[in-house]
């Protein structure tokens, strides 16, 4: 069954309609200025890599930095991105207003209070650990959790009423998505088992089940949703996506561990790592097959659709960043690899060449539905293009650079010299960021435009400010 | 509804089943291991100097794990289970920005060295990209006593007054100094237990300091007579010496003794030069002046072809022309014990 796509809002009323727009609209700014101060962090901390006294003192400190643009990343900007995106897809998949806007006001300002809150611990010092990705002290922690389970309420409430019999797929993904994530956050909080190498078993679940059981599976629902729209047909296999969900769910909890290959982590832990990182490559190129084959014979439409060269490019990103994950998960490459700047360009190659790019695609396509407001088309190409070279040269320096280092290293040479022979690497990196940093300020100008700014084609916005619109 | 609870509390329940194999139980399991002989809980100062560490986020350049591969030779043995028992928060890292700091107290010994490179590592390792963490440090007029101010080059220090480290900075320096691998008994140990196929690859890179080196060298580094490659000499020496020596061999005035024109490395006895490689020194008395900071020793990390490549590089370099020394040598030297 492939329906849900075509919504037609003739049983909603107009006041709902509006009402999820300006939560959608909401959620889209405030991830936007996240992703703007989580890109000049990084673009600061690229910098810093050229010119190592640049910003001096505690504050600006590259061990306190990092971890601010790492968690505005993901807790700022693409989370919240990806739950208004999911939102707005769930009402409209199940042709029913939000089962409450208040509440999804209430997690936007969870979601906004922790990242907040995480920002400023962190940059006075008081990092829980420097536990990748759970960096936060745990009572902010805590915050974001409470957000995270406002927000599955919110969505199992709306596809719970739904109008339509069955439940969309973007639905399946989203709510599992937010409803695993809060089973992960817990596991990461709570205390009482993790000491020593039992930590390290734990970190190296949480670091891939925070990436690979919340980003993907929302990202992935986007896509189910945005795609068909974009292209007029449906979804080229219904069952294959249904297969990928549940591939997608027993496999991608298991491979954590090979993000600690070689450690004295127990052996077979390793081992079953590394097997299941392989496994995932069923739902991998299976998701990835069946979005690429709903976009057959459509080239031609590329040329004139930005979002759906966003999407394009996200699911490439998918298809390319995944099969990565897998490849490196082998001991013989990670004897290489591990360790070095390579893995840096792996995670910006599925964060942003993926997560990132989905969400654009989704944004672009979607709001503009929402609101009756178009970005320009010259907007749409400068985001486009310098968002797509920027990740380009960043990604493809980052890997040659990273794998020289790892060759350095296998061949004993000093340790120094890996650094200097990163260093026209890390010029290019910056280069790369650069342009992506600007891209994201052409975005911000889109988003302007698809929510606030003044069109002749759509009535304004009615609910601008944040307390009007929660009544 | 049913297609909802079986969708969402389905998925939900098999997460929920994954999380706690894959997650939890592994956590509680492994949170039970023994410490390994030696291994030893910190003192306050150096739990408080791990907070630093923590909060300046020291772990997203530096690991703290040796895998038990040919490349992690040089930063100490391959990580033990029971070398965590009292890491929490474990600091194993993803990236090596930087070296590796498990060992780095047997490594780098030398709280002088170690002040020094903390309030800016350029004045050290002229192509580092750490950050300096000067903020750790003041700068005063008269010294506390009981404190050592920090041996600045010129170039890095205040036009007036020196340079102490404050509190935090003690304490990260009583962490730092606690990083060292215990010895570990038998080979099953060596590995971790954990590593079954590693071992032997482990194993067979013994030396890796000669392996490592022998490849480093390119062709036109003919070994001469005495079997000196003066490229692998170089190679060691930046890769060994050169943090306090320097690349230049001057060191830096007041911490760390030159060995251009140094006496020991141009006589024509080596007996002194190879035992200090060997066995490192404390205390030392260099042309009149006594050197505060310790060298480490290398015996027991480099074999002794790369120990007399090391000193005759050192003996032929800058203009030294101290009469080369055979490995024979430094064999015979290892033999008299300490």
């Amino acid at each position: 069954m492939q329906t849900g796509v075509a919504a037609h809002h003739s049983s909603l009323g107009e006041k709902d309609n509006r009402a999820l727009a300006s939560i959608f609209a909401a959620y889209t700014v405030s991830a936007t200025l996240w992703l703007l101060f989580a890109t000049a962090v990084g673009l600061l901390l690229a910098y810093k890599f050229g010119a190592p006294d640049f910003g001096a003192g505690a504050w600006l400190t590259f061990g306190r930095l990092r971890p601010i643009h790492t968690n505005a990343t993901f807790y700022g900007w693409a989370s919240v991105a990806l739950v208004g995106l999911a939102y707005y897809v769930a009402a409209r998949s199940s042709r029913i207003s939000l089962y409450s806007v208040k509440l999804a006001w209430i997690g936007l300002v969870l979601f906004n209070v922790a990242a907040v809150a995480g920002t400023v611990a962190l940059d006075l010092g008081y990092n829980d650990g420097n536990l990748e990705y759970r960096e936060w002290p745990w009572p902010i922690r805590f915050v974001f959790l409470a957000a995270l389970v406002v927000t599955a309420w919110n969505l199992i409430g709306t596809v719970a009423r739904r109008s339509t019999d069955d439940i969309y797929l973007s639905n399946w993904y989203t709510i599992g998505g937010v409803l695993w994530t809060c089973i992960i956050a817990l596991v990461a909080i709570l205390p009482w088992y993790q000491y020593g190498l039992g930590q390290v078993s734990v970190s190296g679940y949480y670091m891939h089940n925070a990436v690979g059981m919340w980003f993907t599976p929302l990202a992935l629902g986007i896509f189910y949703y945005a795609l068909p729209r974009l292209v007029s047909r449906p979804i080229y296999s219904y069952a294959l996506g249904v297969f990928a969900f549940w591939t997608n769910l027993v496999f991608y909890p298991i491979i954590g561990a090979h993000h600690f290959l070689f450690s004295p982590l127990p052996w077979w832990l390793q081992t079953t790592a590394i097997v299941f990182s392989v496994a995932m490559l069923v739902p991998v190129w299976g998701g990835s097959a069946n979005f690429l084959l709903t976009m057959r014979g459509r080239v031609r439409d590329l040329t004139h659709s930005y979002p759906l060269m966003f999407v394009l490019v996200g699911v490439l990103g998918y298809l390319v960043g995944s099969t990565q994950g897998t490849v490196e998960a082998f001991r013989s490459l990670q004897e290489v690899w591990h360790l070095t700047n390579f893995t840096v360009g792996h995670s910006h190659l599925t964060m942003y060449g993926f997560i990132t790019f989905a969400i654009w695609g989704g944004v672009y396509a979607l709001l503009p539905l929402a609101t009756g407001k178009e970005p320009g088309r010259l907007g749409l190409m400068l985001h486009f293009w310098m968002a797509v070279v920027g990740s380009f040269i960043y990604v493809i320096s980052l890997s040659i650079g990273g794998t020289i280092q790892g060759l350095d290293w296998k061949s004993g040479l000093p340790f120094i010299q890996s650094v200097v022979d990163m260093q026209a690497y890390h010029v290019w990196r910056g280069v790369g960021g650069s342009l992506m940093f600007l891209s994201h300020i052409v975005f911000a100008w889109n988003v302007w435009r698809m929510t606030y700014g003044r069109t002749a084609k759509a009535a304004p916005l009615v609910a601008l400010p944040v307390g009007e619109a929660a009544a | 509804m049913n297609k909802l609870v079986l969708i969402a509390g389905g998925s939900t329940l098999v997460y929920a089943v994954l999380a706690l194999m894959m997650g939890v139980l592994p956590g509680i399991a492994l949170s039970g291991t023994a410490p390994g002989p030696g291994v030893e809980p910190l003192t306050a100062l150096q739990a408080e100097g791990r907070a630093v560490y923590v909060a300046n986020g020291c772990s997203y350049c530096h690991t703290q794990q040796v895998r038990p591969l040919p490349q992690d030779k040089v930063y100490g043995r391959p990580s033990a289970r029971g070398d965590f028992a009292y890491q929490t928060p474990e600091l194993l890292g993803s990236q090596r920005t930087g070296p590796d700091l498990t060992n780095i107290a047997v490594r780098q010994p030398s709280a002088v060295w170690q002040y020094i490179h903390l309030y800016n590592p350029r004045a050290l390792v002229p192509e580092s990209v750490m950050p300096a963490f000067d903020w750790m440090f003041q700068v005063v007029d008269d010294v506390p006593p009981g404190v050592t101010p920090v041996a600045l080059p010129k170039a890095y220090a205040p036009a007036a007054g020196v340079v102490v480290p404050t509190h935090d900075a003690q304490a990260l320096l009583a962490y730092l100094m606690s990083l060292k691998q215990p010895a570990l008994r038998g080979d099953a140990a060596q590995n971790g237990g954990a590593m079954p196929a590693i071992a032997t690859s482990s194993a067979g890179a013994a030396d890796a300091g000669a392996t490592t080196s022998a490849r480093a060298a390119g062709p036109a580094a003919a070994p001469s007579d005495n079997g000196y490659d003066a490229a692998k000499g170089q190679v060691l020496f930046i890769a060994n010496c050169a943090a306090c020596h320097q690349a230049t061999g001057e060191g830096l005035p007041g911490a760390f003794p030159a060995l251009k024109g140094n006496a020991a490395v141009n006589d024509a006895d080596a007996t002194t030069h190879i035992r200090a490689v060997l066995h490192g020194l404390q205390g030392a008395d260099v042309g009149g002046v006594v050197y505060a900071s310790p060298m480490p020793p290398f015996a027991d990390t480099l074999g002794d072809a790369d120990i007399a490549n090391i000193v005759n590089y050192e003996r032929s370099a800058w203009g030294n022309h101290g009469a080369p020394v055979t490995m024979q040598q430094v064999t015979a030297e290892r033999a008299k014990g300490k």
